[in-house]
């Protein structure tokens, strides 16, 4: 698992300010003019001077002696190791912390807009926090001009990032016009769109590749609603995808597959052929060990072992409604053949492990592996490595 | 963890609302429930009346799904009513744009002389019984004020290919006209094949026209129903189906076939002979007391009993190939599915509310005569001239669109408003058919008690919900068939 932030080593500043201050990092020796709002990355070439601010990887922390004349600077801890040109950073305002924002390298770029939520999912990975946090939206705006334009893909997550409303929208507009050639894919409950004005206005901004992909959980209102833990969630999120499909806009349905969802899941599928035939994708997922997940273990965990024929079932369903289906978040060899076609490496790269058993597995490339949660909180225990 | 509330808190009042749907008994134990959008539960014959008096419990193994299926629905909530409305909307979508199919009657000439045939046969070499070019240019008038944004054109007989002159100059003169109208245009001639040649194929080509046509079985079963002079029916049809597969593609020929007597005890046969060429499917059809099955007494030699009893016999069978991995599927089953598994309508002229006569396809007879279906057409060679529409030459558009004999016909069978469809929870899966009623009848509604339509319709319904629910491999197979048409 790749830290994305926390304590820096040592800085040394003369730009402390009363603000966080988002830099692009750089390894090249770039033209002066593009200096002056970028962070060098040093490496064991000769440091170029003018720009605004210099990260020192503690490997070469013996060079910042160099910097009394260069500027101000950063030592970074080695977990840093995987920074590379243009990622961009934060420093905090008392500039005593990093956090990582975006990685140029990956294709996993995912941005928190909130930890709000009106959901307080019995398997969220992510536990919503009350706080006010639209400092992080003030962040977004700054940091969407500098993510770079060729960016293939990017994700907004939360909390619920369409509890902003207003601003929500703003940024997804922001979005298009800063990387109009990047395909967005939002992660939301669904139920802001059940507001047909909402609807519109986020349809109005008619992007060119722009996703939600909204959880449901089961075919029962009741079940769904105890599972993200609030009543009449499941009404409002149907509404909420029917406004979207009837402005035209892409949606994903997302099934995380727990103890509870797996006994309905085939009449979940049902549900969905005869209902919501109009999405555009459905993704069958497995659960990620992380916050209320691992506190409410004992109605949630079920061995991906045990559902493997249900999950056949179930994408057997919609792939015979003609539905684009994939299963994200599973292990090769816990999956039937038969899914094989819709089987997906899909776990972020900076939380993907394997487990000790996979060390002899000859399909590891081709198996999505675990969340690094799972291999440190639990996981099947009938994993067989290929041979 | 006390943070989270227990699934109880969740929906666990008793004061759900019914929603519409329907119910009959389906056997001795238990009921099925139907709703406008197609969607069915069984239910105990002892819970339905308690479902009904609102006094189900939330706790009950069905409460969830009678709700996921929008049967019933608690009173704040407001999806069930958008899904219910917007399912049952795209049920209905092919009725906006209205009239699709456009068939073309170019002569009634054929080289067949079927004893079943659903028109009248007239000698090979007679001019009279062949479509004019005034009438054609009048017909395609016709086509063209259809609002719909795909036309296809059907070209019927006879066999068409002894006017093929005609079937060039529609095939022309529609698709010059049609750089104008920018229409979706598809045409199709229906042919037993005997006639292709290197030139026909050549037109078919160049327009991309499809062939549909006839095989009833095996050589000596196919000859036995389709006499012509030199008995090589059958010959004809696999020699022309090779041509014709080489030079449009092998999934650009069809086959229907039509059950007689003689085909009753010859089911797997007849499926094995589909397969042996290389199609993918087959269409169990039973004969239409129309044309000369009646004059004949055809149709009458097996009932709706005997013929039902052949059709599941063959759809064991295609079950059978199908588990053991060959695909193939029954065309009937399959449209009956759609409307079983799916949202979607498929479109079937005979399992269509309302009806789908002149709304759906309409008939050009070779005299100018316009038809509310290729069954009335048969009808009037009878001497029933009830769903004679008007004529090209005397009517316009209007008053044959709007003419009593179409409104009133669609109007007095519309399902949902006749006697015993009305209520009958098979009505979802099922359609009008005023014109075999009529024939049966001399009314558009007939007795459904007595109707074979209703009994062999029924019958197929009951049979496939028994198959699905007893067998999930079947079910897999019906899903796919479903979707798959």
């Amino acid at each position: 698992m790749l830290k994305l932030g926390g304590k820096v080593a040592r800085i040394d500043a003369v730009d402390v300010s009363d603000k966080p201050h988002l830099f692009r990092v750089s390894t090249r020796d770039l033209p002066g003019a593009l200096r002056k709002d970028r962070a060098y990355l040093v490496g064991p070439e000769n440091i170029p001077d003018g720009y605004v601010h210099y990260l020192v990887p503690q490997a070469h922390e013996s060079r910042v002696e160099e910097f009394t004349e260069i500027g101000a600077y950063t030592v970074l801890p080695p977990e840093y190791f995987y920074l590379g040109h243009d990622d961009v950073i934060r420093l905090s305002a008392d500039r005593t912390s990093i956090r990582v924002l975006f990685r140029a390298s990956s294709n996993h770029n995912s941005i928190l807009m909130t930890e709000q939520c009106n959901h307080y999912c019995l398997m969220c990975s992510q536990p919503p926090k009350s706080a006010d946090d639209s400092w992080l939206l003030n962040e977004i705006e700054e940091l969407l001009p500098l993510i770079p334009r060729d960016t293939a893909e990017i994700g907004f997550t939360g909390g619920e990032p369409t509890l902003s409303g207003d601003r929500f929208i703003r940024i997804m507009g922001l979005t298009k016009s800063y990387l109009p050639r990047t395909a967005v894919h939002v992660l939301s409950n669904g139920r802001s769109f059940a507001n047909l004005d909402f609807a519109k206005k986020y349809a109005a901004i008619q992007h060119p590749d722009i996703m939600v992909g909204i959880p449901i959980y089961s075919d029962d209102p009741t079940l769904h609603d105890y599972i993200v833990q609030a009543k009449g969630a499941f009404d409002e999120t149907l509404r909420g995808i029917l406004n979207l499909k009837m402005l035209g806009q892409k949606v994903e349905i997302r099934i995380v597959l727990h103890k509870q969802s797996i006994p309905r899941l085939t009449e979940l599928c049902e549900f969905i052929g005869r209902n919501l035939l109009f999405v555009d994708h459905v993704a069958l997922m497995g659960l990620e060990m992380m916050g209320f997940t691992r506190a409410n273990l004992d109605v949630l965990w079920v061995d991906p072992h045990d559902y493997r024929d249900t999950l056949s079932e179930a994408v057997g369903i919609l792939s015979r409604y003609r539905m684009n289906v994939s299963i994200y978040n599973h292990q090769l060899c816990l999956v039937n053949d038969d899914v094989q076609p819709f089987y997906r490496k899909s776990i972020s790269d900076w939380k993907n492990e394997y487990a000790p058993e996979c060390a002899t597995c000859s399909k590891r490339d081709g198996c999505g592996g675990f969340f690094s949660s799972g291999v440190k909180f639990g996981y099947s225990s009938k994993l067989v490595p290929f041979l | 963890m006390s943070k989270f509330q227990g699934q109880e808190s969740y929906g666990n009042q008793l004061n759900y609302e019914l929603l519409p749907f329907s119910f009959d008994r389906f056997n001795d134990d238990e009921y099925i429930l139907t709703n406008l959008a197609g969607e069915h539960l069984m239910m105990s014959a002892a819970d339905l009346p308690t479902l009904i008096n609102r006094g189900l419990d939330p706790s009950h193994h069905q409460f969830a799904s009678l709700r996921s299926k929008h049967f019933i629905r608690y009173p704040e909530e407001q999806a069930p009513l958008s899904l219910l409305a917007l399912k049952v909307r795209t049920r209905y979508s092919r009725l906006p744009p209205f009239t699709n199919l456009h068939i073309f009657v170019v002569t009634l000439r054929c080289d067949h002389s079927c004893p079943y045939c659903q028109v009248s046969r007239q000698m090979e070499g007679e001019g009279a019984f062949d479509m004019t070019q005034e009438m054609a240019d009048r017909a395609l008038d016709f086509v063209f004020r259809s609002p719909n944004p795909a036309i296809k054109i059907e070209f019927q007989g006879g066999e068409p290919l002894l006017n093929f002159d005609m079937v060039k100059y529609v095939v022309t003169e529609a698709e010059s006209r049609n750089q104008q109208m920018g229409r979706d245009l598809q045409f199709v001639i229906a042919t037993t094949l005997s006639l292709i040649s290197e030139n026909v194929l050549a037109f078919c080509k160049e327009h991309s026209i499809l062939l549909s046509s006839s095989l009833d079985g095996p050589k000596d079963l196919h000859n036995a129903n389709r006499p012509r002079p030199g008995k090589d029916s059958h010959q004809r049809f696999e020699a022309g189906l090779k041509l014709a597969r080489e030079s449009l593609g092998y999934d650009q020929v069809s086959a229907l076939m039509t059950t007689t007597d003689r085909s009753l005890d010859r089911v797997r046969d007849i499926i094995d002979e589909y397969l042996r060429l290389g199609f993918n499917g087959i269409f169990l059809r039973a004969l239409s007391p129309y044309g000369f099955a009646i004059k004949t007494k055809k149709f009458m030699s097996y009932d709706a009993g005997r013929w039902l009893e052949f059709y599941k016999e063959g759809l064991a069978y295609i079950l059978e190939l199908s588990k053991a991995g060959i695909p193939f599927i029954e065309q009937y089953t399959a449209l009956v599915l759609k409307k079983m598994l799916t949202s979607e309508d498929p479109g079937y002229v005979d399992l269509m509310n309302p009806a789908g006569i002149g709304i759906a396809a309409i008939v050009f007879n070779y005299d100018g005569a316009v038809y509310a279906s290729d069954e009335s057409r048969m009808l009037a060679e009878m001497g029933d001239e009830s769903f004679k529409l008007g004529n090209l030459l005397t009517d316009s558009y209007e008053q044959i669109i709007l003419s009593d004999r179409l409104l009133d016909a669609l109007d007095e069978s519309f399902t949902l408003s006749a006697p015993m469809c009305s209520e009958c929870a098979f009505e979802p899966f099922c359609g009008a058919d005023p014109v075999y009623h009529h024939a049966m009848y001399k009314d558009v509604l007939g007795r459904k008690a007595e109707s074979p339509f209703c009994q062999r319709n029924m019958a197929i319904f009951k049979h496939l919900i028994e198959l699905m629910r007893n067998d999930r491999q079947t079910r897999d197979i019906f899903m796919e068939w479903a979707n798959g048409c």
